[in-house]
């Protein structure tokens, strides 16, 4: 019964594939999973943007949408009716072609992203050798579609935009692939499945998860600043500052075409979520011993949307950063913790288990935490800003 | 030939023509993206799944992006008025049909096309990475070194140019 609900996906896709022609089931197969991906995600993609709407309300002392359905429940649907009847206006400048493509070099890249992160036991839609390569080769090409919708819409808000998003994402690439390399030196394997396997099993009642280590928890951490910066959100969103630079290369597009840039930014950051799930979370591993019983994939999507709460909570709490700021966190603080944090992935590898390797590699993650705070800090005095009239 | 391998060819020398005839720069750009993406799908299909992806995400990642600023920043991206094609261009046609000929004759007349194939050694991502690691190391080791360098050189030409700009 345990292994029926872990594996209930598997077997109905096994299921479809046998009623088709022998032919045919490489196709079927394909189809199949491409299939659930989409309608997995997408599902989630609407019940994020209403959980998000809920979340920022909550935080900011208002009620969200209450209209539509019982407790607002049903905003998506609306939202999504809206998005689709709505006029589509192209600027008459615009370059049409590149106008019409760029949404679209956006979403496909992301669902191919989506398809390597393990969501289960088996479930992989590509198990490849080189997954996490993959994921970070196709994420690639999402700053060509920021750039194309920022250029092709004649709008300078919209080609400032895509300036700063592009020179935002390409600076967070850096730290965001410098931690995942930690997890790839550590369990030697680009493969987002060997990855998984790698983290199974218990230190007593402790999963041994990646991040539970000293060099995983910096890596985690530095790997979700980076995701964050890299899917565009607050408090990196500089590209799509509203009162700065309008909607910054979202300006010109409207109706559907909008939908889709944000379903293709939802989804950029479930992805970008599920790669740092199954790398340093335990992918779809159940964080206590007792608890193997409950299907794999409830756990992978209970992560998520434990990060995706994460990404809400910040979301309403952190005010956006300055362009200047955006730049010297990326290159002066991340990216040397990163390579510190390389190196202390390598020393763990290679020292014998025990007290002495916690020691020497907390220290190699913390001092230079320390020192390079302490040096970015300088002289200025920070201290806890007063304002004098929301006390 | 299958045909799998005859689209991926057709898209990438279509788009490699539009590259080079189209007027507007930006257009050239993003049809040499679609060039590469072509060349990193026939990497793919050829089973070296390692060359396949690093190219997708050096050259439409990093390459293309970086060509694209350099367009923004320094030309504008107005088509130009006048013909995009130079005056000599009979003879740089003729050249290139030139070297064409010679290569493809030479390469039709030497044995390794007449020998059979041997079966392609298996190159899995995990076999690069031994490898790399293992055997190549120095080499390795010394584009590192030169990589560092580049990256030291580029940062140090930026900051001449600020203490440039305070004095």
């Amino acid at each position: 019964m345990v292994d029926t609900m872990d594996q209930i996906f598997v077997m109905s896709k096994h299921w479809l594939v046998g009623l088709a022609p022998t032919q045919g089931q490489p196709v079927v197969s394909a189809l199949l999973s491409i299939a659930a991906l989409v309608i997995a995600f997408a599902t989630l993609f609407a019940l994020t943007t209403l959980l998000e709407r809920k979340g920022l309300g909550r935080i900011q002392n208002r009620y969200g949408p209450n209209r539509v359905g019982p407790y607002g429940v049903f905003q998506p649907i609306a939202d999504g009716l809206k998005a689709m009847t709505k006029e589509d206006i192209v600027p008459s400048t615009a370059d049409k072609v590149v106008h019409f493509a760029a949404p679209l070099v956006l979403v496909v890249p992301v669902f191919l992203a989506l398809a390597v992160v393990p969501v289960g036991r088996d479930m992989a839609a590509l198990d490849t050798d080189a997954g996490v390569l993959f994921f970070f080769a196709v994420g690639a090409a999402t700053e060509l579609s920021v750039f194309m919708a920022g250029w092709s819409s004649r709008n300078k808000y919209s080609l400032l935009g895509a300036m700063r998003a592009i020179a935002q994402m390409i600076s967070y690439e850096v730290p965001l692939i410098l931690s995942a390399v930690t997890v790839i030196m550590a369990a030697g394997s680009l493969s987002t499945v060997k990855i998984v396997t790698a983290q199974a099993g218990y230190w007593g009642i402790v999963p041994r998860w990646y991040v539970l280590t000293p060099w995983g928890l910096a890596g985690f951490i530095l790997f979700m600043i980076a995701a964050t910066a890299e899917s565009n959100r607050s408090p990196f969103d500089l590209p799509e500052g509203e009162s700065e630079i309008i909607a910054g290369y979202y300006t010109e597009y409207s109706g559907f075409k909008f939908a889709l840039f944000f379903l293709g930014e939802y989804l950029g950051l479930f992805a970008v979520s599920g790669l740092g799930i199954t790398l340093f979370l335990g992918g779809w591993h159940a964080p206590l011993p007792g608890l193997g019983w409950v299907p794999s994939w409830v756990w992978f999507f209970a992560k998520l949307l434990a990060l995706i709460a994460v990404f809400i909570w910040v979301r309403g709490t952190l005010p956006r950063l300055r362009m200047d700021q955006l730049m010297g966190f990326a290159w002066k603080l991340m990216l040397p913790l990163a390579l510190a944090n390389v190196l202390a992935a390598g020393i763990w590898r290679f020292m014998a288990p025990g007290l002495a390797r916690w020691l020497v590699c907390s220290f190699l993650v913390a001092a230079p935490y320390l020192l390079l705070g302490r040096a970015l800090a300088g002289r200025k005095q920070l201290t806890k800003r007063v304002y004098r009239f929301a006390d | 030939m299958t045909w799998s391998f005859a689209i991926l060819a057709a898209l990438t020398l279509a788009s490699a023509v539009a590259a080079m005839t189209l007027r507007n720069l930006v257009h050239c750009a993003l049809m040499l993206m679609v060039t590469l993406a072509g060349l990193a799908a026939v990497y793919l299909q050829l089973g070296a799944q390692f060359v396949g992806f690093a190219q997708i995400l050096i050259y439409i990642g990093a390459v293309a992006i970086l060509i694209v600023f350099a367009i923004l920043l320094t030309r504008g991206s107005e088509p130009p008025r006048q013909s995009i094609f130079s005056a000599g261009w009979v003879y740089g046609v003729a050249i290139a049909v030139a070297v064409f000929g010679l290569l493809s004759g030479v390469i039709l007349s030497s044995q390794a096309v007449t020998h059979e194939l041997r079966p392609p050694p298996e190159a899995t991502v995990r076999q690069i990475g031994i490898e790399l690691m293992g055997k190549f190391i120095l080499p390795l080791e010394v584009i590192g070194l030169l990589l560092t360098a580049a990256l030291i050189g580029a940062v140090l030409i930026a900051m001449r140019e600020k203490e440039g700009k305070t004095a």
